[in-house]
């Protein structure tokens, strides 16, 4: 059943962002143009654009495939990626843009007057770049493995190719435009499909999603599993499976429940209750700090900010990413939903990633509607991979081109770009296994323990100082990559410390704010002398034109 | 710093007032024209730091006070569904109340608070730039 649109769909993808990329090219001519598209992009463009670029493989794919999984208390990532943006423009948006900064290392010379900082701050923005990059291009690897059924390694290292290419060569105006397209292309390849597959659920006789017997297959199926798991076969038996195992299904039979799936219909329907597990609530409100607060730290939307023309604007603008963000994210829970009644077997396969590419195709048929439609999100996935790494390889090629390399010149931000874009590659090629949301919410967690109390802390608070702002960013930063080392390469835990490690934002980010404000308040001498003249430039409104 | 001359040298002893309060009290006593209160903004007299420090707190109280805002709306959800799971089960339009507010209601919320916060912050800069631009009397 290949799909015969699917390829030239995904190449015709990667020609307009770099034909995009090209034309962008033609109106760069100068360093300022390359980092900071010159300040002046409209707010509406503005506000596709970093759209676009947030709107990650994690978001496009992962959100569907999690809500397949999980059911209702996954709801809790597309609601936390959306107000992120909501603190966003509550404490940081107008004030950071204001400050004249461009990166976050700038933020911190702007308001601490401390080179040091400035290089550790530069370490941080290198880090959670990487750790962000690294899914993007696995996903890439895996979308093309699943789709087209093309090897892994050539997917991921398409995706970096064309990535490292464009930003070298555009810089941010070109990426500026790429990342409106993509942001409108996301939106429709998610929202033309769901249109055409909920007319086919309203033919189908509207199918129950937890019908009361458990999921049946709804046509006969046979299943390769990639993940092993235990089964629990209808008849009370259960079987454990490895990867490559194949199973057979006829039309009707019921979906065995699969360990660590929640295939029961009403946990899959109804929140975790009070009292089964409190590691569970705990988790989802750590999450939702994550989400909530690592936003604004993380690097390629920060950077976005200095393209506003004014402190207003990036205020209004921050409201349109909102609106528009929103707007994404009401589709992929429809994905997942749907999933369940037409793809039952990614719960016994383990591809739950694969959902939102794979349900067109399943609930559609192999029609010409179905392929096309396929198609159209399969490119959808890809502009999700080739906008959020260009976001990411814009703001890491920055930080080192200006920070680690010295001049910022044109030619140290191409060289940079390649720096920045070979290690993420070199590692995605090697590192497997890595479950693409939960890197994902550890690089939201990583920047939500270090730069946001930075940022809130440095913009209302006349008290931070440069020690503590240091204190700060290690303790609740470094705590931080080391509960992702340990859920990366550590031993498998269980009970509490694995909740502590897997969600850790709701012990990082407190720890991170409280050891800068004490650290602060104990080094009271060192506040920059400046400080009053720097809360004046951050909050005065541009209608004074001080 | 070339200190322009002290409006008028704090009649109230300076601790006991809230400071704001008297900065305001004296810019319209001594209508000072909207070049002389930017001098004290710029030149960070102590009127000019208590100008700021004013707008830094309003803008501070108004995106705090929203943020309360949703952490009741929306940190509230999982205790709620945590310690009443009957609320997980009331059904509208054929769909469980948990869905309904977590995967549609949130984000038509969360951009109608941001609109909010736009339109009250971009008033509290209007209030301070009337305030330092008030016209001489």
């Amino acid at each position: 059943m290949a799909n015969p649109y699917l390829v030239p769909s995904i190449v015709a993808v990667t020609l307009i962002t770099v034909a995009i990329g090209f034309y962008g090219l033609k109106l760069a001519r100068t360093t300022s143009d390359f980092l900071v598209a010159s300040r002046t992009v409209s707010p509406n463009w503005n506000a596709a654009a970093i759209g676009g670029e947030y709107l990650s493989a994690a978001s496009f794919l992962g959100i569907a495939g999690l809500i397949l999984k999980y059911g209702v208390d996954v709801l809790w990532y597309p609601v936390g990626f959306a107000a992120g943006y909501l603190a966003l423009l509550l404490f940081v948006a107008a004030p950071l843009r204001r400050s004249g900064a461009f990166t976050l290392p700038d933020f911190c010379e702007v308001r601490l007057g401390s080179r040091w900082l400035r290089k550790l701050a530069t370490l941080f923005v290198i880090f959670i770049g990487w750790l962000y990059l690294v899914p993007q291009l696995q996903g890439a690897g895996l979308t093309l493995t699943t789709v087209a059924g093309g090897p892994y390694e050539l997917g991921a290292l398409l995706v970096g190719a064309v990535v490292t290419t464009n930003v070298a060569l555009g810089g941010m105006r070109a990426v500026t435009f790429v990342q409106a397209f993509q942001y409108w292309l996301k939106l429709t390849a998610l929202a033309v499909p769901v249109i055409f597959l909920a007319l086919q659920w309203q033919s189908d006789g509207r199918p129950a999603v937890t019908p009361p017997d458990g999921p049946t297959f709804r046509s006969a199926i046979t299943v390769v599993v990639e993940e092993p798991a235990t089964l629990t076969l209808p008849d009370g038996g259960t079987r454990t499976v490895r990867p490559g195992d194949e199973l057979t299904f006829a039309a009707g039979d019921p979906v065995p429940e699969v360990s660590g799936v929640v295939t029961d219909g009403p946990d899959w329907l109804l929140p975790s209750a009070a009292g089964s597990d409190d590691r569970d609530l705990f988790a989802t409100y750590s999450l939702i700090l994550a989400t909530f607060l690592g936003t604004m730290g993380l690097p390629h939307v920060l950077v976005r900010f200095y393209t506003n023309p004014d402190g207003a604007a990036a205020r209004r603008t921050t409201l349109v990413v909102l609106a528009l963000v929103g707007m994404f994210y009401l589709l992929p829970t429809l994905y997942g939903v749907l999933g369940r009644i037409y793809t039952p077997q990614l719960l016994l396969s383990g591809q739950t990633d694969a959902v939102v590419v794979m349900l067109p195709g399943a609930a559609l048929g192999d029609g010409l509607t179905g392929q096309l439609l396929a198609a159209l999100v399969a490119a959808g996935a890809f502009a999700a991979f080739l906008s959020t790494s260009s976001g990411l390889l814009t703001s890491v090629a920055g930080v080192i081109s200006t920070d680690v390399l010295g001049r910022g010149s044109v030619r140290d931000f191409r060289l940079a770009t390649l720096l920045a874009g070979v290690v993420p590659l070199v590692l995605a090629l090697n590192v497997s296994g890595l479950d693409v949301s939960q890197v994902v919410g550890l690089a939201f967690a990583v920047a939500a323990s270090s730069f946001c109390p930075l940022l809130v802390l440095g913009i209302w608070w006349r008290g931070l100082t440069d020690l503590g702002a240091a204190a700060g960013i290690l303790a609740g930063g470094g705590a931080s990559i080391l509960a992702v080392l340990v859920t990366v390469v550590g031993p498998e835990l269980t009970g509490w410390p694995a909740t502590l490690i897997a969600q850790p934002a709701a012990w990082t980010v407190p720890l991170a704010f409280t050891v800068m404000v004490a650290v602060s308040m104990a080094t009271r001498r060192r506040t920059p002398p400046d400080v009053g003249a720097t809360m004046l430039r951050l909050h005065a409104p541009e209608a004074l034109r001080l | 710093m070339a200190a322009p001359i002290d409006p008028s040298p704090d009649p109230a002893a300076p601790t006991v007032t809230p400071r704001s309060r008297i900065v305001l009290a004296e810019v319209s006593r001594h209508g000072h024209g909207p070049a002389r209160t930017r001098t004290e903004l710029t030149e960070q007299t102590r009127v000019g730091e208590a100008l700021v420090r004013g707008l830094v707190r309003a803008q501070l109280a108004l995106a705090l006070r929203l943020s309360l805002v949703v952490a009741i709306g929306l940190g509230g959800l999982p205790l709620m569904f945590a310690l009443a799971p009957a609320a997980g089960e009331v059904k509208l339009f054929g769909v469980n109340l948990p869905w309904l507010l977590l995967g549609v209601c949130a984000f038509p919320f969360l951009v109608g608070v941001g609109w909010a916060y736009v339109h009250l912050a971009e008033r509290n800069e209007q209030e301070f730039t009337n305030l330092v631009q008030r016209p001489e009397r």
